[in-house]
């Protein structure tokens, strides 16, 4: 699971071992004031959209879109809300989060290497031969990942298994599993919803990063899934429909207690938040900035 | 359905008893076994199990992707999951949650494919399972192994408990006899040669191997010995036993309870056509089976004794029998 001794295995140079601790992100967060902490995790998805900009536009490769929407949901719970344990990654009572949208790799990237999973310099291997960051996360070559995600619909019946396996080992560890929009259009993500329903798994949630858009087009003009919310609670969740950009409002949906159910969280994002000319336009999904977009981009985001 | 179309000798067993007895005797000491299953308990046996360990019984309903899924998130937290469904669902509706899932993600499982091949006779190609071997051949990090009777299924579910990465387990619904040595130890990924022979090599695996034995007495009648190799362990194959029969015998048959490309033939035939190249027949079903019981299907595809011999004897140029 060590990211060095992948970069070995695959015969390749390792990245250098002196990594230069950055603050402890979580640790800043938890030890603030209450009413600073959504602030603070602004500050944080900040840092992270940049890192995001600077991984993709450098790699020129990457699904930048639906990284940037979903950098606010990582970033909350990251930061704010899971136990982990970056230098114990196999944790046994870690909580779990799984990105089902495993395209947004470099999202997921950006956040681990910040809570110090990774050092922050693999990121510029970013797809790069033999690197352990591919486009979509793997689990046997970088710390911190649950599930080699990508094909989409695969997260939540997996996030399933790891509730029914938290409560099977009487362990108080929760799961997050954080999932497309237009994903929902897979059937297997029904299955698991389903199964969830029924076995009451209170220690799940879903989080759907409801950008409204999918590769091709809207998913409402793709295949419809509105009314969302119903679909989730006919399936026997608990339903609650937050802005997912707004760090508070996540933080206080994460750290809510559940009522018995799983519970989904419709986070409304808008896919390329934060930069204005990649702001909700399809072409985006899968789409790498120029060095001078880059730029323009960082400006954006105050770097 | 017909119940079986096996032999009917009076040995004859059911390999699904004996797995469902060894799952049940191993878990009693082993808590991180669970299953996974896909409303399948009475067709994998299992109620003796969910009865005994209700919490370690997972059942998704009928929905083997939603299964295969589960099966990883347990094996995230620790757990062994057996993952039992009849083997056409389980190899074909969750083929891309064994790959990513289980293979290409590292996670330990044991995918339990119930009543394979052409056990589901009358039901159809529907229900018959003879894709299986193909597809999950062809999925990296996975180990596929057909065990030939009831004593090789107990060493075979043993074994996989503490095998590294996702295993699939072929449990037959046949009656079948035993043909393991008494005694013997399961050995994932080597072949277990049964009977001695110069004149030619029959590969056999699952339902096949007693058969394979039956046509080597057929064969001995005519003055030939074949060589009988159970190949329970199809994927890693034992190569150093399928180049020596290649170089001693000089004529490989394969026979298998499955469409006849891709699966256990097309694997030995890759390994000899690369290393010692000599003549092969592959014996299984060509294509979908057509409307009939088991025993029937098995007649129509040439899977009996007396097929299995026919076969030898065109491969060895010797003529209807």
């Amino acid at each position: 699971m060590d990211i060095e001794n992948k970069y070995a295995e695959d015969g390749t140079a390792p990245p250098p071992l002196a990594f230069a601790l950055g603050p402890n992100l979580a640790a800043e967060v938890a030890s603030a004031e209450p009413a600073r902490r959504a602030e603070l995790l602004a500050r944080i998805a900040a840092e992270v959209r940049a890192t995001i900009v600077r991984t993709v536009g450098g790699a020129r490769f990457g699904h930048i879109g639906g990284d940037l929407s979903v950098a606010d949901v990582l970033t909350t719970l990251y930061f704010g809300v899971l136990r982990v344990r970056p230098e114990d990654p196999a944790w046994p009572d870690r909580d779990r989060l799984v990105l089902s949208k495993g395209h947004c790799a470099a999202a997921l990237y950006a956040v681990l290497s910040l809570a110090r999973f990774f050092p922050v310099e693999a990121l510029e291997r970013f797809v790069q031969p033999l690197s352990p960051l591919s486009g979509h996360p793997n689990r046997r070559k970088v710390p911190g990942v649950e599930a080699n995600t990508g094909a989409l619909g695969h997260g939540l019946p997996f996030g399933v298994g790891c509730a029914v396996a938290a409560r099977l080992a009487a362990s108080d560890r929760r799961v997050f599993v954080i999932l497309g929009d237009g994903e929902l259009q897979e059937g297997s993500n029904w299955e698991a919803a389903m199964a969830a329903g029924h076995q009451g798994l209170g220690n799940l949630t879903a989080v759907v990063d409801r950008n409204g858009l999918q590769q091709g087009a809207r998913t409402e003009a793709t295949n419809r899934l509105e009314p969302l919310a119903d679909k989730w609670r006919a399936f026997g969740w608990e339903v609650a429909d937050v802005n997912g950009h707004d760090t508070r409002a996540l933080l206080e949906v994460f750290s809510r207690p559940h009522d018995g159910r799983p519970r989904c969280v419709i986070a409304h994002t808008v896919k390329g938040k934060g930069v204005s000319f990649i702001e909700d336009r399809v072409e985006w999904h899968h789409k790498a900035p120029t060095p001078a977009q880059v730029a323009q981009a960082l400006a954006e985001l105050g770097r | 359905m017909s119940a079986s179309a096996a032999p009917g000798t009076p040995e004859a067993f059911d390999c699904r008893v004996a797995f469902a007895e060894e799952l049940a005797t191993t878990a009693r000491a082993d808590p991180r076994i669970v299953v996974v299953c896909n409303d399948s308990i009475g067709s994998s046996n299992l109620a003796p199990f969910s009865r005994e360990f209700p919490d370690r019984t997972v059942n998704v309903g009928i929905a083997e992707q939603d299964m295969v899924g589960v099966a990883a998130g347990l094996a995230n937290g620790g757990y062994v999951p057996f993952v039992c469904g009849a083997a056409a669902f389980l190899s074909g509706r969750a083929l891309e949650q064994i790959k990513n899932d289980l293979a290409y993600s590292g996670y330990h499982a044991i995918l339990c494919g119930m009543s394979p091949g052409l056990a589901y006779g009358e039901l159809g190609p529907t229900h018959h399972s003879i894709e299986d071997i193909a597809w999950l051949r062809a999925v990296s990090d996975l180990t596929v192994v057909v065990p030939a009777d009831p004593e090789e299924t107990r060493g075979a579910v043993r074994w996989a408990i503490e095998a590294e990465g996702p295993v699939f387990l072929r449990i037959s619904r046949f009656r079948v006899p035993p043909v393991t040595p008494p005694g013997a130890r399961f050995e994932a990924g080597k072949a277990t040669e049964l009977r001695r022979g110069r004149d030619l090599t029959i590969l056999a695996s699952g339902t096949m191997v007693h058969r394979a034995l039956e046509a080597a007495a057929l064969l001995a009648q005519r003055g030939l010995e074949a060589r009988v190799l159970n190949l329970s362990t199809v994927k890693p194959l034992d190569v150093e036993a399928l180049v020596r029969a290649a170089v001693e015998t000089g004529r490989i048959l394969t026979v298998e309870e499955s469409i006849a490309t891709g699966g256990l033939g097309g694997a030995v035939a890759e390994v000899v056509c690369q290393r010692h190249p000599v003549p092969m027949r592959i014996l299984g079903a060509p294509h979908f089976a057509p409307t009939g019981d088991s025993a029937f299907l098995f007649e129509y595809f040439g899977l009996t004794g007396t097929g299995i011999a026919r076969a030898a004897l065109e491969l060895l140029g010797r003529g209807a029998p």
